[in-house]
């Protein structure tokens, strides 16, 4: 079986979990015997409209030298489209984050903490719709040039690519919900993008939810029929790496973080004010928030206010070894998110044995039974929860253990399997 | 005659290096060596030396007609011993002539007066005893961080042994009245004052080479003066001459002939701060009950603090005073002085354009966590 993917970032370039999750599923999926064919934006620019390229171990860093699991990639193969296309972000912030870039380009000034990750080629237009249609359309001419059973398209930047590419060759569509424009907004949605994902979901086959959380939003949000919506949870790729490669935290007190884009969806706030409800009791614990986005300003000037400056500290963003690193120096990860379609970082941290506290509005926390799980807006739950894994051992080490051996047991192998007749499905529909 | 009284700051900070999360409890290093010795050199060569040596020349050629006060700051005296030798030997030289007063101030240029009354007291003692060993004098005059001054702050400093202040002659306090006087400190009349003539001062260190504006000019100002104004103070940064007037402005030129113009041309004298103090006769109370200071258009404390970020940082600092005074050791002295720098904070103040006061934030407490760790 082959199937035509479109995503829109890759390991290691990625932004956040959903490059992280095609890079697993991809190899799950090839260890199921199917073939790939992934395609991505790449925001350089400056190659061949169409770049065709098999993946090689020069291109991704993760796992890619055990002699075992090569074999599994030379059923992917990986192309790149030159497309200014970003993830995370929406048309207007887009717009933003382009003009930005151009003044920041002529400043010549760069911060060093948070600098910004994107970069754009300013080749293209500063018109996030427009590069979508643009992707669309080398996705479509693209389909036609190879075969493939089946076509998966993941999240709305391109699901147009998937409708474009179904219609040109009748093969049949799936698309992976990984997030709805209602996790990344709130009440407040972007109703173009509601509507491209909506179309997407109409058009596929067969819709894919990370969870039943995602997949309730999709049914009563969009109206999609609940018959063809179907969760497959995420899954995370065992590490083999131990604590021990780590540095462990200079400070001598626990150190409790928050890792992810510091945006409304991720519940930043709820976090420092937990953070403050704590130091009221225990003034030795120190806060970490690892990440950047349009909601760090406000977080650090709320610090501030509430004068826990020394015990509270941003990183900026953290990518590869670094993320690793900050779990080595955690006694406690939280994911306060307000609306979480799956929320895989919580499984990152569990993997190295960090005892997690989640929301209850995540989709993770519908297959982790050692974690704390409180509702979003307690502040009071969820300062409980962090106090509590902080000082008695015994939960703690409890959750350090079982989770680990819970998330070992979360395979992409077994996940990718589900995707797998899922594929099945959606071509045995359109025969 | 009349007085003119000109001073000079000379002043560096260290400057911090981006020290991380990661960092915490491992390192103990806080310092941007690279740009510290950069900016010192740099400095010393467009600024410290050229000007030294044209004061030299001014003093041989003009005798005791020429005098003045410097002021250094005990972090500019540190990092000149280590990256510029030459210089510090050359501004000694200068102040073994005589003619210049130097000047007492914090030792780390910063705003420990409104924060706690001991930290600042160590602050002036450290300085104090720096400026004998360095350069052999028994300071006299008081100038505080940037001119902050408040009557209360005057008071303190009268208690710790000086009798005359020099601060700015801010208009919201001063009113009608004008700066070219001998005031008083309001709480005690012991403590003389003596005010910075700003526009003068200002005209020299911002328009200069911006407007038309020469020596003739300054002596023509001096002397439309109303006669019965005795004494004009110009309190300009050292660094004015060479870094922020380049060279090419003729700022050198400008102050080559500015003397002899003024003691030719007008009924001004040259004179350093104490000695005049101790000749005229105060005309009046300069009362300043809220803190003032030379900084921007507003001359208050909103450079450095105000907002959140300012006041947790200056909190978290000088909350733990009494344990880094208590634990005796040197290495923790020495970068609570400089953790201390004035500049710290100015760094975190929200209304300049092109500042980064978010990113200072987070790593100046950073290293802040790690020095309260290490007490």
């Amino acid at each position: 079986m082959r199937v035509l993917m479109f995503g829109w970032e890759f390991p290691p370039h990625i932004t956040g979990g959903l490059g992280t999750a095609c890079f697993g599923m991809t190899k799950g999926l090839a260890k199921n015997g199917v073939e790939v064919l992934f395609v991505v934006p790449k925001a350089h620019g400056d190659e061949d409209q169409t770049s065709v390229r098999l993946l090689n171990a020069s291109d991704v860093t993760v796992d890619i030298d055990h002699e075992t699991e090569r074999s599994y990639w030379d059923r992917v193969q990986y192309m790149e489209i030159g497309s200014n296309i970003i993830p995370y972000v929406g048309p207007e912030q887009y717009e933003i984050m382009v003009e930005e870039q151009r003044r920041h380009a002529t400043r010549g000034f760069r911060s060093s903490v948070f600098a910004p990750r994107y970069e754009f080629s300013g080749k293209y237009g500063a018109n996030l719709m427009e590069e979508v249609a643009r992707y669309a359309l080398i996705g479509s001419s693209l389909a036609t040039k190879y075969d493939f059973d089946v076509i998966h398209a993941h999240d709305w930047l391109t699901y147009s690519a998937g409708i474009a590419a179904k219609e040109t060759t009748g093969k049949p569509l799936v698309v992976h919900m990984h997030a709805t424009e209602f996790d990344r907004s709130g009440e407040n949605i972007n109703t173009d993008v509601y509507a491209i994902e909506r179309c997407g979901m109409e058009a596929a086959d067969i819709v894919i939810t990370v969870s039943d959380w995602t997949r309730n939003i999709v049914i009563e949000k969009y109206g999609i029929n609940p018959d063809k919506v179907i969760t497959v949870h995420n899954a995370v790729e065992p590490s083999d790496k131990s604590l021990d490669e780590y540095e462990r935290s200079g400070l001598k007190n626990k150190v409790v973080t928050f890792l992810g884009r510091i945006t409304y969806q991720k519940g930043p706030e709820y976090f420092v004010e937990a953070a403050y409800k704590i130091l009221q009791v225990d003034p030795s614990i120190h806060f970490v928030m690892a990440g950047t986005g349009d909601l760090l300003q406000k977080m650090i000037k709320r610090v501030a206010q509430l004068k826990i400056g020394a015990n509270f500290h941003f990183t900026g963003f953290l990518k590869g070894n670094d993320v690793d690193q900050m779990f080595a120096m955690t006694d406690v990860f939280v994911m306060p998110s307000i609306s979480e379609p799956f929320g895989i970082v919580p499984l990152e941290a569990m993997r190295l044995k960090v005892p997690v506290v989640i929301s209850k509005q995540s989709g993770v926390s519908e297959v982790v039974e050692h974690a704390l799980k409180v509702d979003f807006w307690d502040i009071n739950g969820l300062a409980d929860a962090i106090y509590g894994l902080c000082k008695y051992k015994a939960v703690s080490d409890v959750f350090r253990k079982e989770g680990k051996e819970e998330v070992d047991n979360l395979k992409w192998e077994y996940a990718s399997k589900k995707i797998k007749n899922v594929y099945e499905l959606a071509i045995n529909k359109t025969r | 005659m009349r007085s003119l009284c000109f001073y000079f700051q000379v002043h560096q900070p260290y400057r911090l290096r981006t020290y991380r999360f990661f960092d915490i409890g491992k390192r103990h290093f806080y310092y941007d060596e690279y740009n510290n010795r950069i900016a010192m050199q740099r400095v010393a060569e467009r600024c410290y030396l050229p000007m030294n040596q044209l004061f030299m020349k001014k003093i041989e050629q003009l005798g005791s007609k020429m005098k003045f006060a410097i002021s250094f700051s005990g972090t500019a005296i540190e990092q000149m011993e280590v990256y510029a030798p030459y210089a510090l030997e050359s501004f000694k030289k200068l102040v073994a002539t005589g003619n210049v007063e130097v000047l007492a101030e914090t030792y780390s240029h910063s705003v420990s007066s409104l924060m706690n009354k001991d930290a600042f007291k160590m602050e002036v003692a450290e300085h104090k005893r720096l400026m004998k060993e360095i350069f052999n004098v028994r300071t006299k005059t008081f100038h505080n961080t940037e001119l902050i001054y408040s009557n209360e702050i005057g008071a303190d400093v009268a208690e710790m042994g000086f009798d005359l202040m020099l601060t700015e002659g801010a208009k919201h306090v001063l009113g009608w009245k004008s700066p070219n006087y001998l005031y008083v400190n309001a709480i005690n009349p012991k403590m003389k004052v003596m005010l910075r003539n700003w526009k003068m001062s200002d005209e020299i260190a911002l328009k200069f080479g911006n407007e038309k504006f020469n020596v003739d000019d300054f002596v023509n100002w001096l002397n439309s003066i109303p006669k019965e104004e005795e004494i004009v103070n110009i309190f300009i940064d050292y660094e004015t001459f060479g870094e922020g007037k380049d060279a090419s402005t003729g700022i050198f030129d400008f102050m080559n002939y500015l003397p002899e113009a003024v003691l030719k041309n007008t009924d001004f004298q040259f004179v350093t701060p104490h000695h005049i103090a101790d000749k005229l006769q105060p005309t009046g109370v300069f009362d300043a009950p809220i803190p003032l200071s030379c900084r921007d258009e507003e001359r208050d404390l909103s450079t450095w603090m105000g907002n959140d970020m300012q006041d947790d940082a200056l909190a978290t600092l000088y909350g733990c005073f009494k344990k880094v005074k208590a634990s005796k050791d040197e290495e923790l002295m020495r970068d609570w002085r400089a953790l201390q720098a004035s500049e710290n904070f100015a760094a975190m103040c929200t209304k300049y354009p092109n500042g980064t006061p978010y990113d200072y934030y987070i790593n100046y407490m950073n290293i802040l966590t790690d020095f309260i760790n290490r007490i």
